[in-house]
């Protein structure tokens, strides 16, 4: 288990628009089946791209206002981000090698 | 070289892992998420024996997968990419590495079906929903579709009451499939209004849901219903890509076994969603597990005779 980064509406500004690095952010929910399904692999794809993507996950219980912001009605989603823009935005679970395609599109 | 592997971490495949375990075979179970399967997509699971007060969905596939890790089922998060048959040889590549096993036990469950009609693809994530349990809190006080006559579609609508302000539940008999249990819930519940004879015909909106085009089958009759969500259960597709070619299946596309849970292929078993059978339910997946774990030790026995 790695400890990924939840970001919170506060904070989401500083840590994915202004990122240095490209990131994904993982829109979850405790009660989402699916979510829970994806989070291990969101895990893994954060210990193996340290470094070089910054990977960070969004409680929507918590935070209205980032995924009212880009539309979200549907979870999981993940957002990838590149100079703080959306590249791409993936919703439902995927498998990991597609989620890693998109990885590699923005390094 | 292992002398089971089982693809699929579902209640079919978790409970073929535990008795493959507790048997002391060398048993790895390949799933591409975390284990769990559709099941974690249900709030509440009240037909499955042993919880009389119901158990929630993730309760339960928690609780299958610690029951088969005790034993020693190994689980790895590995997405399978092919399968190749070579006489009796099976060769499993997963996105990381090539396995080869004596047995193989496919419980790969299935996904859901889509309608198939215009909007339904460009609005899945902004409005299009084939899971309320996950996305039923975004549509707090609004008016939504449901789609399907069975038990699944008709538990979605019950827990959709919680959050939105009224359901349209679409169907396109003038009964439901459903159990009667639920058929009753549903009855009794002010917000869900039944459209009978019907079928949802196009889903429109800008950027996001705004309406549901509807047909109905006996008058022919067209109308639109403001909606912002559409949720959509009409039943499933087995995910059987991995197999097409190498398996008998059906015309669905569901494998085809015999009772023992035995394809077309010596020493390889289906179970669960995926296999062709009339009734899919957790009980009956679990079942089948436990009979293609008991036969795949059967068939590896029978080979080294052999």
């Amino acid at each position: 288990m790695v400890d990924i980064l939840q970001v919170t509406d506060d904070s989401f500004e500083d840590e994915i628009v202004k990122s240095d690095l490209p990131t994904v952010v993982d829109f979850w929910a405790a009660w989402c089946g699916p979510c829970r399904m994806v989070s291990p692999v969101v895990e893994e794809l954060a210990k193996e791209y340290e470094g070089k993507i910054k990977v960070a996950k969004m409680d929507v219980d918590q935070n209205r206002q980032t995924p009212a912001k880009f539309g979200i009605r549907n979870i999981p989603t993940l957002i990838f981000f590149k100079g703080g823009e959306v590249a791409k935005m993936i919703v439902g679970a995927q498998p990991k090698s597609s989620l890693e395609e998109e990885i590699k599109k923005l390094l | 070289m292992y002398d089971i592997i089982i693809i699929g971490g579902g209640p079919a495949g978790l409970t073929a892992g535990l008795y493959n375990a507790r048997a002391r075979m060398n048993v790895l179970l390949l799933e591409k998420f975390a284990p769990g399967g559709q099941v974690l997509n249900t709030d509440w699971v009240e037909n499955y024996p042993g919880f009389p007060e119901g158990v929630s969905g993730f309760e339960l596939m928690d609780r299958m997968k610690g029951q088969a890790e005790k034993f020693g089922l190994e689980i790895r998060s590995e997405e399978v990419v092919r399968v190749e048959f070579e006489g009796r040889r099976k060769f499993i590549t997963t996105n990381k590495e090539t396995l080869e096993t004596r047995a193989l036990i496919l419980a790969c469950g299935a996904s859901w079906k889509r309608l198939g009609i215009e909007g339904e693809s460009d609005f899945i994530g902004r409005g299009v929903s084939f899971c309320a349990t996950c996305d039923g809190p975004f549509y707090r006080d609004q008016e939504v579709a449901v789609i399907g006559g069975g038990d699944t579609a008709v538990e979605e609508s019950l827990f959709l009451t919680r959050f939105a302000r009224k359901i349209n539940h679409i169907h396109r008999r003038d009964e439901l499939r459903a159990v009667k249990l639920l058929q009753e819930r549903a009855m009794a519940e002010d917000k869900i209004k039944f459209i009978w004879d019907t079928v949802p015909e196009r889903i429109l909106g800008k950027d996001g849901v705004e309406a549901i085009e509807l047909r109905n089958v006996k008058t022919g009759e067209i109308s639109q219903k403001a909606v912002h969500g559409v949720f959509v259960f009409i039943g499933t597709v087995p995910n059987t890509e991995l197999v097409q070619g190498l398996l008998n299946l059906d015309d669905a596309g569901f494998v085809i076994t015999n009772d023992r849970m035995e394809t077309s292929v010596p020493g390889v078993f289906a179970v669960g969603d995926m296999r062709s059978k009339g009734f899919r339910q957790i009980s009956t997946a679990v079942g089948e597990g436990a009979c293609a774990a008991n036969r795949a030790e059967k068939y590896l026995e029978s080979f080294q005779e052999s």
